[in-house]
């Protein structure tokens, strides 16, 4: 009988909040992005156990698919323009190679040879939905592979930073004097510490997975500044007509700090979770471009690869290796950032439109 | 006497995302020079909204459906907004609810009140306000050197006080008052009750006083008006709604005030609460928590409407035909 | 003879203030400056002031919220059928205690946690003390909510604060406080914050379970005509200190001290045709006498009606 109540009490809360984050056009667009990348995340494991997708054709890491094309093997001439080729863009035309390129990687032929390669990278195509990369992987899952990655990390992170986080400030409110002190110095010294070098000297002494990373940058976020901004929404609950009746009635001072204030202090705590995964997502690929990270793969890892195999810099040309993943990051980022405001209009009374 | 305010069926809402509230219903009332006016009412009865209103100054998502609001013969709503200005502290002021925390914190209290002067005598010279302000000082019982102190520094009672001269800085004819006192002692209030009275004297001012205290509306007012739910319920002389009130909220509103004086007696109170303005209202807005309805009440099919009951004392219909 | 529940002596609370960041001398704000009071069983002593005269600094250190400064507080211990101090008391102590000694708030929006619902709320109490069994509790919980006139209970009691109104939270505080069912409980304006024609209804309701439960109040407000129709005896706070305190009636019709007369005379009556008798006086004059004779004696001047003469002769002159 309790125990209705108690659902039925959660799922009005749940239906009223709802009805205030729907009135929010942000946090809607936001939510959408962040269910559409899940999806994506969701989607791969699926594909390949329904088989799908081939997991040797489609593996993010260890796949592997390229078309061979055959082409003939010219000698490109000195002077132009000739005959056969108006500029010298022009030799060799698109289903010819150069035989002077083919003796530098030391491969012997003749000119009007057929010379069969393969072509990777290789633009997207019907197969191949985004194209594949340098070695033959399927982009479009690498970018699915991508997003489980980035949830994976985000969340794990923003919940241990959050966990902590909010456990640090309420206990520096309610208990003040010299633990008060400890936490808000603490927070100071980690405010002033620069996050990235820092996590490169980590980078260098240890190996970082996903799951190192998701704790290391959830530590380091829930002793930060998040402590101090919860510590005085605390303080505000702690002073409440409520907290005093609590008092007097006799609770326990675990009971105040457990059942009456975190409570009070969670819907922020909960905002304050869904912007840092934003930082955390950030965070994660810039490490990858930098090449300091352990993971198989990520976006940050194809953006990594496409910058130490040249291809950055060739424009648009392989653009199916740069603009997805870079693209990826920042929606994703941003997505989870437009629902952390939603989230706060819901929250903050006090932003609403009347 | 001609009235210097007239209001007559002026209605407003809210546009909110809930659905209109009808925070005003089909008010009318008139106030004569010199005369105080009162306006009683209880937590979302409308009456602040009436004030805003008076003076044009309701907030951006209120909509005034009808009516009109004449002040010495001139129309307000419609006004452009330089028109109005003209009009604002000129004609009719305001002392807010809380008005103590409407002072700008950064500059003094003599400087705050020439800024509003300037507006309206731009030809005064400096030392014209002063003399100006220093009067008007006088006249609320402050000293003349308040002018060069900062808000911070006064107490609620000098706040209050200095807010009262802002509000008489430009000559106005009529002053509304929206529960001036409310966050004072009751000592402070006496006093400054009685410098409202004494300056409405000297210089022939109307007074709108707008409160939910039914003993300071005894003693401030010569004319009231009972508001429930967005309407007037009761409007008429002071003493006569006091003596023989007509209207069930009146009366129940007057035998729930305990008083210091008169016999010790049983004070009636009203269950529930007033109704949700966002639906419409048919029939008596107060029939739910009614003592005594009648059986015409309770189908609430009454039309509404006041009728008279006494001289120049108006109340609802419904109640009209009750016991 | 009726038991007394609560004897307070020469109560002092300072708090310590600083001029500012760089000064090192702290100002000392007297906020309680020395009041001595008896309540006894099923009595309301209203206790009346302007903002700023120490009664709710009063009221929370009566509950222990904030610690005394110093001065003697004796309660009644049911268990033991005596008058205990409250220094002395120990873990178990502090128990009885809490249990017998509770508090009513003037901010109905903010007295409830807005994260409970109501049946958590009045229930509390009952599991800090762990009275009775789980469904005992249930039952009191329905059974207080129907004594404050919040019925049919089942409405009520998985609701949140924020769905129900001003008055209806005000009942809910009420019933948390007397679920336990405490010998003393300090209001602190309860009414003041509630639209005027509903406040009758919660008065009502605290003088009908006064009666039933035998529960006495210290009723704290500034307003007089509130605090004559709650409490049988009144006591006048001026400046941290008690300047008179008499029967309600008595006090009305016949106040000694001038700061009594003033307050008396200021206020407005509902009755257009009442000329209410203004009473001047000069206040920084009766501070200085006050802060000149500390030891404000308390003369008693007939049937319980006692006034601090601040041990000069001068004080009766206008009387």
């Amino acid at each position: 009988m309790e125990n209705q109540n108690v659902d039925r009490d959660v799922k009005a809360a749940i239906k009223k909040n709802w009805r205030l984050f729907k009135q929010s056009k942000i946090g809607i667009t936001g939510l959408i992005i962040v269910i559409f990348f899940g999806f994506l995340a969701i989607l791969q494991p699926l594909l390949f156990l329904t088989n799908i997708w081939d997991e040797a054709t489609y593996h993010p890491v260890v796949g592997y698919d390229a078309e061979k094309i055959s082409r003939t093997v010219v000698e490109c001439p000195d002077q132009y323009p000739t005959k056969e080729y108006p500029t010298r863009e022009d030799c060799p035309r698109v289903d010819e190679v150069n035989i002077r390129y083919l003796k530098a990687f030391g491969i012997e032929a003749e000119v009007g040879d057929s010379y069969e390669s393969n072509v990777q990278p290789a633009p997207p195509s019907s197969r191949h939905l985004l194209g594949t990369d340098s070695l033959g992987r399927d982009i479009f899952s690498q970018i699915m592979e991508g997003s489980q990655v980035a949830f994976l990390l985000g969340l794990i992170s923003a919940i241990i930073g959050v966990g902590i986080s909010t456990l640090l400030g309420t206990a520096a409110a309610f208990y003040g004097g010299k633990l008060d002190t400890y936490l808000m110095r603490q927070s100071d010294l980690v405010l002033m510490l620069p996050t990235l070098p820092f996590l490169f000297i980590i980078s260098a002494f240890a190996e970082l997975k996903v799951w190192h990373l998701a704790i290391v940058l959830g530590t380091l976020g829930g002793l930060g500044g998040t402590v101090i901004t919860i510590k005085s929404q605390a303080l505000q609950v702690k002073v409440k007509p409520f907290v005093d009746s609590a008092r007097i009635t006799g609770g326990s001072k675990r009971r105040i700090m457990f059942s009456h204030i975190l409570p009070n202090v969670a819907p922020l705590a909960l905002l304050y979770m869904v912007f840092s995964v934003t930082g955390a997502i950030a965070s994660e690929s810039v490490l990858s471009f930098l090449g300091l990270l352990n993971i198989d793969m990520s976006w940050g890892i194809m953006i990594y690869l496409s910058q130490t195999e040249g291809f950055i810099f060739t424009g648009l040309k392989y653009w199916w290796l740069i603009i997805p993943a870079g693209l990826a990051v920042t929606l994703l980022a941003g997505g989870f950032y437009l629902v952390g405001r939603g989230l706060d209009d819901v929250f903050n009374p006090r932003l609403r439109r009347r | 006497m001609s009235d210097l305010l007239e209001v007559k069926n002026l209605s407003m809402h809210y546009d909110t995302l809930d659905g209109n509230v009808d925070a005003v219903k089909d008010i009318s009332f008139s106030v004569k020079s010199g005369e105080s006016f009162g306006l009683v009412g209880e937590s979302g009865c409308g009456k602040t909204s009436v004030a805003m209103t008076l003076l044009q100054l309701q907030p951006d998502n209120s909509v005034i459906t009808e009516g009109s609001i004449k002040l010495d013969g001139k129309e307000l709503i419609g006004l452009s907004e330089n028109d109005l200005r003209q009009v604002r502290w000129n004609s009719i002021s305001i002392v807010f609810q809380g008005a103590m925390n409407a002072w700008n914190p950064v500059i003094k209290i003599g400087e705050q009140i020439r800024e509003a002067m300037r507006e309206h005598y731009p030809e005064n010279s400096k030392q014209e306000n002063i003399d100006k302000i220093n009067e008007l000082f006088k006249m609320v019982g402050l000293d003349e050197t308040i002018s060069d102190r900062f808000p911070h520094e006064l107490s609620g009672g000098m706040k209050q006080r200095a807010v009262i001269a802002l509000a008489l800085s430009c000559n106005p004819k009529i002053i509304i008052a929206d529960e001036p006192t409310t966050a004072l002692d009751v000592v402070i209030q006496d006093q400054i009750l009685n410098e409202i009275k004494k300056v409405q004297d000297l210089l022939g001012l109307s007074l709108i006083y707008i409160s939910h205290d039914i003993a300071v509306i005894a003693e401030m007012t010569d004319k009231i008006a009972v508001m429930y739910a967005g309407s007037i319920v009761e409007i008429g002389p002071t003493q006569a709604v006091f003596e023989s009130p007509k209207h069930s909220y009146t009366k129940a509103l007057l035998d729930s005030t305990p008083s210091i004086r008169g016999e010790k007696k049983k004070l009636q109170s009203l269950d529930g609460e007033p109704p949700s303005l966002i639906n419409e209202i048919i029939g008596c807005s107060f029939s739910p928590r009614c003592p005594s309805p009648s059986s015409s009440c309770k189908n609430q099919s009454v039309e509404m409407g006041l009728i008279e009951v006494g001289k120049d004392h108006f109340a609802d219909k419904c109640c009209s035909e009750c016991v | 003879m009726s038991q007394n529940i609560l004897e307070v002596r020469n109560l002092v609370k300072h708090f310590e203030v600083s001029k500012s960041v760089f000064s090192r001398n702290k100002k000392i704000v007297k906020a309680v400056d020395g009041i001595s009071f008896d309540i006894k069983a099923g009595e309301t002593l209203g206790l009346v002031g302007q903002s700023g005269c120490g009664k709710t600094t009063t009221a929370r250190s009566l509950c222990l919220l904030d610690p005394k400064t110093s001065g003697s507080v004796n309660f009644y211990n049911p268990d033991t059928k005596s008058m205990e101090s409250i220094d002395k008391i120990d873990e178990d102590g502090i128990r009885v205690f809490r249990r017998n000694m509770q508090m009513i708030f003037q901010d109905p929006y903010e007295s409830l946690n807005p994260r409970w619902t109501i049946k958590d709320i009045i229930k509390e109490p009952l599991d800090i003390h762990n009275i009775g069994s789980f469904s005992e509790r249930e039952d009191a919980v329905v059974e207080i909510l129907r004594t404050v006139g919040l019925t049919p209970p089942e409405n009520y009691m998985s609701r949140y604060p924020h769905e129900i109104s001003g008055g209806q939270r005000q009942r809910v505080s009420i019933a948390r406080t007397l679920v336990m069912k405490p010998k003393f409980v300090v209001c602190d304006e309860p009414t003041s914050m509630l639209d005027v024609s509903i406040r009758i209804s919660i008065m009502d309701l605290m003088l009908n379970l006064a009666k039933e439960l035998d529960v006495s109040y210290l009723y704290i407000t500034h307003d007089l005509a509130v605090a004559r129709y709650m409490c049988n005896r009144i006591a006048v706070m001026f400046n941290g200190k008690i300047v008179e305190i008499a029967e309600t009636e008595e006090l009305l019709n016949n106040p000694i001290h001038p700061y009594t007369k003033r307050l008396i005379s200021s206020i407005p009556i509902p009755d257009p045709s009442y000329k209410r008798e203004q009473y001047e006086m000069n206040f920084d004059e009766l501070d200085n006498i006050i802060q000149n004779n500390p030891n404000e004696k308390m003369v008693n001047i007939g049937s319980e009606h006692f006034v601090a003469t601040h041990e000069t002769k001068d004080f009766f002159i206008e009387s």
